[in-house]
């Protein structure tokens, strides 16, 4: 029988993120994230790991990049204004291909914003954020139970393609206690992950190692930055080729389809029930990684599909992505704000009017 | 070979057989070969870890037979910590300019100390950004001319000189603070003592230490190498004066 907890987002994320085998946690107090510093500041000393309240996002960044150069298997957490001082860790982390987990919840963006809950950091999160080109895996929950199971998983695909994975969520999900099944999950399984042969453990009378986050002439493992761009180029293709996951709900036989992700799916789900119950054709394609996009399934339902509907809790980043899959082929209307949850009234109404259009 | 010749004097081991990129008279050569000798005389090549800067000396992981990361400007302290907490039996050093250590590197380096990490940090202090072309660095000295202190460094405008090694001395976790140079032979002697207790007290679990290195800097400067060794002790030694700055465990034992 599963252990059933009752739970809070981020204090999930934190048990899941021990389960999952990570040593070092590094963070910064800021709402609305502070239970997962507090979780781990008093549990990861228990089980042998070691936490670190740091003097910045900026130094949390970069005391991960030598726990990660070491092997370890680290964290952090952080809102939209932490994230963004991370920045410049997370090229860096890049260019070394060095693999970490970073939990993202969302607040009011952008500057110091609000506490409110939204989904403003999707473009800086999926598109790279910082300087220079870059991508990393990111993990959509759209519940209590997956924001506990993808940080797990968070830690196999980071370490799998040496990239950073960042759990994408939003400050209800955060701070919102639900029953959860307590159980270990993989996201690849442990005896396929690669050995890593690159970690650093001093020379030990062999070749020294560096790990370097760039590329420069004459050291590093490449020989310059066409090389480095070329083979990350190749490494996210390869992701997108393996990792993209999505959930599709009722699309063989919708007039509407909505794409949504984290809690905003949530409240979709909601009023699919019921307006399928009413009679509605409508079913959604609920990203679980927004990148890699499942562009793919969009693009194929809109063969068929002629109308599609984009919720998010931003005034319009992941559109765009959906655009890109549907092209010419069907409308895209879009229904989002950046201020607080969009209601369930909102979503059902704003679907029903789409299938009532004809 | 065994041919009846004994090394006096040799390359460090911990040191690449090869020439440097580093400016005539330039100050990182002596400091790396410092830095070498000492994992050398300690037996630490095969457990060193170096935390490389940004700056003149983000080419030194080339140069030095050790494993070496690369991080941000300035973040050596935060990455090193990340490291040594991670593996506390390897020995951890950083290795940063003025500028990546006492402007953009502050935050990292006081809360290093201040946690009391039992990491090695020098800082190489030639008042001077080197590597963009002689900008004023926070140890720039009152009046002296910069790239972008073109009249002088005025302290109206653009403040005075940060001493870190003074700063770093009130902080209580901090085990060993010490200010050398390597001006001349006499000096870079003590130098070497200096670099080497540093590593010792790593090696003992004693804490934070640091070593700051004057260093000249002749083509940031604008003159001779051996102008460059008259202006450092006659200006530089008179605002940031050698020695001693803190030994918590020899104030302890007295």
């Amino acid at each position: 029988m599963a252990e059933i907890v009752l739970i809070k987002g981020n204090e999930a994320a934190g048990k899941a993120a021990i389960m999952a085998g990570c040593t070092h946690y590094y963070g910064y107090p800021i709402t609305p994230q502070n239970e997962i510093p507090e979780y781990m500041s008093l549990h990861l000393p228990e089980a042998g790991g070691t936490f670190i309240q740091a003097e910045s996002e900026t130094s949390s960044i970069n005391m991960m990049f030598g726990s990660a150069a070491a092997g370890m298997r680290t964290m952090t957490s952080t809102s939209g204004p932490g994230y963004s001082l991370m920045l410049e860790g997370l090229s860096h982390f890049a260019a070394a291909e060095l693999p970490c987990v970073l939990v993202l919840v969302s607040r009011g963006g952008p500057g110091g914003g609000s506490l409110e809950s939204t989904q403003l950091d999707y473009f800086s999160v999926t598109k790279g954020g910082a300087h220079g080109g870059y991508r990393n895996i990111v993990l959509a929950p759209m519940d209590v139970q997956e924001f506990f199971d993808h940080t797990q998983m968070a830690f196999d695909l980071a370490d799998k393609y040496r990239m950073v994975a960042v759990v994408l969520t939003e400050a209800t999900l955060g701070n919102m206690a639900k029953p959860i099944e307590i159980k270990r999950v993989h996201a690849v399984p442990s005896e396929e992950l690669p050995a890593k042969d690159w970690v650093m453990r001093g020379k030990a009378g062999k070749k020294k190692k560096l790990i370097v986050g760039g590329a420069a002439p004459g050291f590093g493992s490449f020989n310059d930055l066409n090389e480095l761009n070329r083979h990350l180029a190749d490494k996210y293709r390869t992701v997108a080729l393996n990792e993209t996951r999505y959930e599709a709900i009722e699309i063989e036989e919708a007039d509407v389809v909505v794409v949504a992700f984290g809690i905003t799916a949530g409240g979709v789900k909601q009023s699919l029930i019921q307006l399928n119950q009413e009679g509605y054709r409508a079913g959604m394609i609920r990203p679980i990684t927004l990148f890699p996009f499942p562009t793919e399934i969009i693009r194929k339902t809109s063969e068929r599909v002629k109308k599609f509907l984009v919720v998010e809790g931003n005034m319009g980043q992941m559109v765009e992505d959906v655009q890109f899959a549907v092209g010419d082929k069907a409308e895209v209307s879009f229904l989002g704000k950046a201020e607080g949850l969009i209601s369930l009234e909102e979503i059902y109404s704003a679907i029903r009017s789409l299938c009532e259009k004809g | 070979m065994n041919d009846g010749r004994r090394a006096v004097v040799q390359r460090p081991q911990s040191l690449e057989p090869l020439a440097t990129h580093y400016c005539p008279g330039c100050g990182h050569g002596t400091a790396h070969k410092l830095v070498a000798q000492a994992i050398d005389e300690l037996d630490l090549q095969e457990i060193a870890i170096g935390c490389a800067p940004v700056g003149c000396s983000a080419i030194m992981p080339r140069y030095f037979d050790v494993d070496m990361i690369l991080g941000p400007h300035g973040r050596a302290p935060a990455v090193a910590t990340g490291f040594k907490r991670a593996l506390p039996e390897k020995i951890v050093f950083c290795y940063q300019g003025d500028g990546d250590m006492a402007a953009i590197g502050t935050a990292e380096i006081i809360h290093a100390a201040a946690r009391g990490e039992n990491i090695t940090c020098f800082l190489i202090n030639n008042a001077i950004y080197g590597m963009t072309g002689g900008q004023m660095a926070p140890t720039t000295l009152i009046d002296q001319v910069t790239t972008t202190t073109p009249l002088g460094r005025v302290k109206e405008r653009a403040g005075s000189p940060l001493r870190m090694s003074e700063i770093l001395a009130t902080v209580d976790e901090a085990a060993y603070v010490e200010r050398v140079s390597v001006d001349n032979p006499k000096n870079i002697r003590k130098a070497q003592k200096a670099v080497k207790k540093a590593f010792q007290y790593q090696m003992e679990n004693r804490g934070f230490s640091m070593v700051e290195i004057l260093s000249p800097c002749p083509t940031g400067w604008r003159m001779s190498p051996t102008d460059s060794r008259a202006w450092l002790v006659e200006n530089l030694m008179e605002v940031f004066p050698l020695g001693l700055l803190k030994d918590k465990w020899e104030e302890q034992a007295t």
